[in-house]
């Protein structure tokens, strides 16, 4: 008796970085049959988490995600990486999800599976044809994780596999607190010691003096690393760590970033974020002491003699994006260093602008850091696809941004 | 070149794959014209270290791509994409016969890829390099299940490929070193194949007793796979390597309770007492131990043990019984067995007894005993602890080391398309020989 042909999936890589690209080919099918690839994730907070697409296979009985097209599905047209981005927390999940890995020296798993025909639903009552595992990483093999608390200053650095010296930089996340490392992480697998800050946590910062001193001291943590390049050191902000970065690059005489990233930022002291955290506003009057004596004031973008790139979503809900952009440009050439600004500004694309390929929110649940602050559904904005799309250009840009000032831009020297 | 502003980058992809896998290597924005040597630096399960280098020369841009760029020397030469790999060897003041084997293939090997300045060949150990990447390189894929199994007094391990499942299963069989050896197994697993390492000479049930599993040993493996939820019970081959070809050949022409699919035999004879139990094989072997040889160097050759194949029928597998399509792989300067004499003469009594469809035979120039799976390094003669004597003795495996790699290669590639081709599709028994591969 023969066995049944059974279709052959391919994944590679199996083990790749998040910002990887993955190739999906199944071959081994009938031809011109409806199959369904579907993938789905476990998260660290056990949501699941799937997304999937409609194939035929073609006369030799095979379907290549990155050269078909998908039907219908949680994204539709030729998208390689439609089954990572477009995944959505499955039917009868908890409301308002964000996915974001905490643990970041374990990968993320997703199975990717072929199901016979175009299927929606249901799909963990079925059987697949076939599956596969891929494992998705934050950091590359030789990547140091070392934790840091040292002068008041809590964090995570992350340093590159090799000898160095390396450029760094200091990531900033936004309101939400907590110290998140994976961007960090991803940052250090592509060369640079990255330290990502906890800037948001009350306890420590009651105690500490507060103001701008804080940052100043995480950045001469990271300039002063036997493995950094002490002149390239660079800041990297999302949202309220967008208004730290232009602020430290503005106003600090201690710091002089090499350059600086501004994601989904504003350059307004106070932002939207503030509102919802009334209860709280006492706590934050400590924090920026200074920077909310007057709640109409600007950073003083004239000031800062660094490149600066802003990548902004048209669709932010969070912050005025757009209206921020325009204006630090104004300022900017009215000051005569706007030649030192590039701005990207993306449609349809939302608040969380995240390394690519990750699942994109139009809301989830928010609690500002600090204490007896409310849980929030909070709007960020965008639109799938285009968010999607706007993620893996824009970390595109970023890197060759990062790759331009803090790698290479001396001149070149004469030849050995 | 100033370290402090160096901007040589070092790239590796993938940084994590299959030990089957290839991978690139580029080295970018190194000045125009510059010298270099990129290194690989492995530190093994038993702590012993393994390096490989090549010496390259930047282009006008400064790059180097070692899959496009040829090594102008080192432990390897010209465009070798995988030579940092294949040619890993104990680095200088290593002790003398080393053999790099994964044993825990749960977790990766890991290699240390660098990139020095000049054209070096040795003390790198004392230097910092440029830059340097660490490469993880596996056994198993991701979702691949390892299980031990020691029902009906077995010694094995079953890997089963992620997924639902059926799969097609593979007895796994090594040769004369004996222990549990799960690195093929769990990398035919990564491929689809449910796989069963087995060990059949240094077993559980062999050290306490003092006694050889005898042919039921072999048949019970067969059973746990075929009864196997997840295993296809009609789609079973068999996989055996040296001394393992030994057993896949008796069971594929004489076993009852086997039904193989296909098989696959790798630098091994089809000469043993055909009625023989494991101690007759052995002690069958060891008959003319005098025609042993040594080498110049004081290794041992045991090629001449078995030799000449014989004409009487009692002392070689009867190859007209065989019924599943047979792939035979051998190295023409296998020192450690007659695997190109026996190839020869299995094809000739296939051919008469009108079987020989069934046959291919993929033989490789200047390739020794070891024919192992891609990008390990090639040990041309290693300590080996014999069967008989019971010491370490220093056995000439052969092959000479860009030859042989070549081989490991050529023969996993056609090796994974045979077992797909029989295993997976429909096809029944008997389909003409892939001899045209």
């Amino acid at each position: 008796m023969s066995p049944p042909t059974s279709p052959i999936l391919s994944v590679q890589p199996t083990r790749g970085l998040v910002d990887e690209k993955l190739k999906v080919v199944v071959e081994s099918l009938p031809p011109g049959s409806p199959v369904t690839l579907h993938s789905l994730h476990h998260s660290e907070d056990e949501d699941y988490w799937e997304a999937f697409g409609h194939y035929v296979s073609d006369f030799r009985g095979m379907v290549s995600v990155s050269e078909d097209l998908s039907f219908g599905g949680t994204y539709t047209g030729k998208e390689d990486m439609g089954l990572l981005w477009s995944m959505r927390p499955v039917p009868g999940s908890r409301k308002g999800l964000r996915l974001r890995k905490m643990n970041v020296c374990s990968p993320m798993l997703h199975n990717i599976s072929v199901y016979s025909g175009h299927v929606s639903e249901g799909f963990r009552e079925q059987t697949p044809l076939t599956s596969v595992l891929v494992e998705r990483w934050y950091m590359a093999p030789g990547v140091k994780r070392i934790d840091i608390m040292e002068k008041g200053v809590r964090g995570t650095l992350f340093i590159p596999p090799g000898p160095g010296p390396f450029p760094g930089l200091l990531d900033m996340w936004g309101g939400g607190g907590g110290l998140i490392e994976y961007r960090s992480a991803l940052l250090a697998s592509h060369g640079y010691v990255s330290l990502a800050m906890d800037y948001f946590n009350s306890q420590e910062l009651e105690s500490a003096d507060l103001e701008f001193k804080y940052f100043e001291t995480a950045f001469n943590i990271i300039k002063e690393h036997p493995q950094v390049i002490p002149d390239r050191v660079g800041m990297f902000g999302l949202s309220l760590g967008s208004l730290v970065t232009m602020h430290v690059a503005a106003e600090s005489t201690i710091v002089k970033p090499r350059c600086c990233i501004c994601v989904s930022g504003s350059h307004f002291y106070p932002n939207t974020f503030f509102c919802i955290a009334e209860n709280n506003h006492h706590v934050w009057r400590d924090m920026w002491i200074h920077l909310l004596d007057d709640p109409s004031k600007k950073v003083d973008v004239g000031k800062i003699n660094c490149p600066i790139l802003l990548v902004n979503g048209k669709d932010d809900q969070n912050v005025p994006a757009d209206e921020c952009a325009e204006d630090i440009a104004l300022l900017m050439n009215a000051a005569g260093n706007g030649h030192l600004l590039s701005r990207v500004l993306y449609p349809d694309t939302g608040h969380l602008i995240e390394p690519p390929y990750s699942p994109h929110f139009r809301a989830s649940n928010f609690k500002a850091a600090g204490v007896a602050t409310k849980t929030v559904m909070l709007l960020w904005g965008g639109q799938t696809k285009p968010h999607s799309d706007a993620q893996e250009d824009a970390w595109r840009k970023i890197l060759s941004f990062l790759q331009h000032n803090l790698y290479s831009s001396t001149p070149p020297r004469a030849k050995l | 070149m100033d370290r402090k502003r160096c901007t040589l980058k070092l790239l590796v992809q993938p940084s994590r794959g299959l030990v089957d896998e290839m991978f690139i290597i580029l080295v970018q924005k190194a000045p125009s014209g510059f010298q270099l040597t990129v290194h690989a630096l492995h530190k093994c399960e038993d702590g012993h270290s393994w390096e490989a280098f090549g010496h390259y020369t930047a282009d006008t841009i400064g790059t180097v791509n070692v899959s496009e760029d040829p090594s102008l020397g080192g432990t390897y030469s010209g465009v070798e994409q995988m030579g940092l790999l294949w040619s890993l060897r104990p680095v200088p003041g290593s002790k003398p016969g080393l053999r790099l084997r994964k044993m825990n293939v749960q977790i990766p090997m890991e290699v240390t890829i660098s990139v020095y300045q000049g054209h070096q060949t040795e003390g790198f150990m004392d230097q910092v390099p440029l830059a340097s990447v660490v490469v993880e390189r596996w056994y198993m894929a991701p979702g691949v299940s390892r299980i031990p199994i020691t029902e009906d007094r077995l010694s094995a391990t079953l890997f089963l490929p992620p997924g639902p499942g059926p799969f097609p299963g593979l007895l796994d069989l090594w040769g004369g070193g004996g222990q549990l050896v799960e690195y093929r197994a769990s990398l035919l697993a990564s491929h689809g194949i449910a796989s069963l390492a087995l060990d059949y000479l240094t077993p559980k049930i062999t050290m306490e007793t003092r006694k050889m599993v005898d042919l039921q040993y072999f048949e019970k493996a067969y059973k746990i796979l075929e009864q196997h939820p997840q295993v296809h019970g009609s789609s079973i081959g068999m996989l055996g390597l040296s001394l393992g070809t030994s057993i896949t050949l008796k069971m594929a022409a004489y076993s009852e309770v086997m039904k193989l699919r296909c098989a696959v035999c790798i630098s091994g004879s089809h000469v043993q007492p055909v009625d023989g139990s494991m101690e007759d094989i052995l002690k069958h072997f060891n008959k003319n131990a005098d025609r042993t040889r040594v080498s110049e160097e004081n290794e041992f050759i045991w090629r001449d043990l078995l030799l000449p194949v014989p004409s009487d029928l009692a002392f070689k597998v009867d190859m007209g019984r065989l019924k599943c399509p047979l792939l035979v792989v051998v190295g023409e300067d296998d020192q450690n067995w007659p695997a190109s004499e026996s190839a020869m003469d299995m094809k000739e009594m296939m051919e008469q007894a009108g079987n020989s469809h069934l046959l291919t035979v993929l033989s490789y120039p200047n390739a020794g005993h070891l024919i192992e799976p891609p990008y390990t390094p090639h040990a041309r003669a290693s300590l080996f602890r014999s069967m008989a004597t019971r010491e370490k003795m220093m056995a000439l495996w052969g092959g000479e080391t860009a030859a042989h790699s070549l081989a490991q290669e050529d023969a996993w590639r056609k090796l994974l398309v045979f077992l797909r081709e029989n295993l997976y599709s429909g096809t029944n028994p008997g389909t003409p020989s892939l001899s045209h591969l």
